[in-house]
């Protein structure tokens, strides 16, 4: 069984990384996970499983990466502070690191009134960089939160993630350098169709010198239609999606959208190959993984390295 | 201020049923300065019941007092001449009121009117929001007097969420993102560099770490 993380090799060995997101299903079928790690292999570097996205209850995000594990894949788990305490969370990095995930991404999480549970207490009792701290200091100095010793330290890569997007804008790059000083080694971003905003957050980003200090992947997310769009930039918190990219994608024919939502996908990657301290994407097709080996194709970012 | 609503009449009038004599009791402080449970409240609560008993043919007989402060003994005493003559209390204060005088009086049936909600502030006319969770340990002082454990939806410490836009929280459009606030008041004041500090793991033990907290003073205890 591998014991390293392969999305860490493959960043620290100067390469431009490739990760794919995987949403567990709303059930207890390990196939679905299984198939859709299928899909994904050989395509990416690694499989980031959501922790019940948008407060809607499915499948366990440490379960589903258990089962991408078994299949020989690199998971990242992630693992959102909404619904356990710090006792519950501790626990689970542990149990993570001991079924041999590498990878674990720190985050808050949607808002419990968006998804299915809209009645249940948000529990919040440490926010994400508080975790991502806490992680940092489980794996690198053996203590958890409060000082106790652990028998063995957990092995994880930490990410965390940024809203280039999101307001107060000139924030947002300090925000970042203050989840690295916490402790984050790889960032994920929201999904990037703006990219003006998105070059502009990475030059603050590198004028507070945390280019060199993290690994930061593009978030990508290939749009299936014009209406997906048009619902995205109004009802999705946190996305910024420019009039001419919704535009574009109702130019298309209804047939054509998918492929037209391809393509903007592969433009964006082709041009944040480009940006200084870029240093990979995740890609997020949402139930739509068979996008997943295309979009990589066409971003010459295949074949995968061997790490 | 503790901020409270009244409950439907609906419920008050299921909760009722069985009664016939009623002692409504409402308390001149936060609850009055909500519009909730004060001496008005009273008075119009009682004025509905007894409206609707009359249209239903049913006989009840209501008094109406209001009390300083229904929290505390030295004005719950007030009670203890006419309590006995009712068949039950409907209280119109908080949930700390209606329990002050459940414990006064332990044989007594005692009802809420309200559904008590919040420690907040009168905004305008009309408008309470909370600003305040009672968490024991403030920290106001850093954040710009910006609570950010009661006016975060998810009560982050490290700044905003990722779904903060055009200064909105993703929640409640209505309402102001917090993170918004402490970050425009820091930036504004020249503090700014306070938010580069990671705030560690709250200490919620000062909340609710053994169950109902107390306040012991023994300079106050003569």
């Amino acid at each position: 069984m591998m014991t390293e993380s392969r999305l860490k090799n493959v960043l620290t060995s100067g390469k431009f990384a490739v990760t794919a997101e995987c949403g567990p299903p709303k059930g207890a079928d390990p196939e679905v996970v299984k198939s859709k790690g299928k899909i994904l292999r050989d395509h990416v570097d690694s499989i980031n499983v959501t922790d019940n996205q948008t407060g809607v209850v499915r499948l366990s995000s440490l379960a589903a990466c258990a089962l991408l594990k078994a299949e020989g894949l690199d998971p990242v788990l992630q693992m959102v502070t909404r619904d356990r305490n710090r006792i519950a969370l501790q626990s689970d990095v542990l149990g993570a690191s001991a079924l041999g995930i590498r990878n674990i991404l720190c985050l808050s999480g949607d808002h419990q009134s968006f998804g299915n549970q809209p009645q249940a207490k948000g529990v919040f009792d440490i926010d994400s960089i508080q975790l991502i701290q806490a992680v940092r200091k489980m794996r690198d100095a053996g203590e958890i939160i409060g000082g106790d010793k652990l028998t063995g330290a957990p092995q994880l890569f930490i990410g965390a993630v940024a809203n280039p997007f999101a307001d107060p804008f000139k924030y947002r790059a300090a925000r970042l350098a203050t989840k690295v000083d916490a402790g984050a080694e790889f960032i994920q971003t929201q999904c990037i169709y703006n990219l003006n905003r998105f070059k502009e957050w990475m030059g603050l980003v590198r004028d507070l010198g945390m280019a060199d200090k993290v690994y930061i992947l593009g978030g990508i997310t290939p749009l299936k239609s014009a209406k997906m769009a048009e619902y995205m930039a109004k009802n999705v918190a946190g996305m910024d999606i420019p009039e001419e990219v919704i535009n574009r994608m109702k130019a298309a024919p209804a047939t054509e959208q998918r492929q037209e939502g391809i393509r903007i996908a592969v433009e964006t990657i082709l041009a944040l190959k480009e940006i200084k301290g870029v240093h990979g994407v995740h890609i997020m097709a949402i139930e739509w993984e068979e996008a997943v080996p295309q979009i990589v194709e066409e971003s010459k970012l295949s074949p995968r390295p061997q790490a | 201020m503790i901020t409270a609503e009244r409950k439907p009449i609906k419920e008050i009038k299921e909760m009722l049923a069985p009664y016939r004599k009623i002692l409504v009791v409402g308390c001149g402080s936060c609850v009055a300065e909500c519009a909730a449970g004060g001496e008005k409240e009273v008075g119009l609560l009682s004025s509905a019941l007894r409206m609707d008993a009359k249209a239903s043919g049913k006989e009840i007989e209501i008094r109406e007092m209001t009390l300083d402060r229904q929290c505390v003994y030295e004005f719950i005493d007030q009670l203890t001449e006419v309590i006995d003559q009712y068949d039950v209390v409907l209280s119109l204060a908080c949930g700390a009121g209606v329990q002050a005088v459940a414990e006064v009086f332990p044989r007594v049936h005692i009802l809420p009117a309200l559904n008590t909600t919040f420690l907040g502030e009168t905004k305008e006319a009309g408008l309470w929001v909370e600003n305040c969770r009672g968490c024991g340990d403030c920290k106001l002082g850093v954040f710009a007097a910006v609570c950010p454990v009661t006016r975060c939806a998810k009560g982050l410490f490290n700044g905003p969420c990722g779904g903060s836009k055009t200064d909105r929280c993703e929640v409640d459009p209505d309402v102001p993102c917090a993170w918004q606030l402490i970050v425009s008041r820091l930036e504004d004041t020249g503090r700014l560099d306070l938010l580069r500090k990671v705030h560690p793991p709250a200490d919620w033990s000062k909340q609710q770490g053994k169950g109902p907290r107390k306040i012991k003073r023994e300079d106050q205890r003569t």
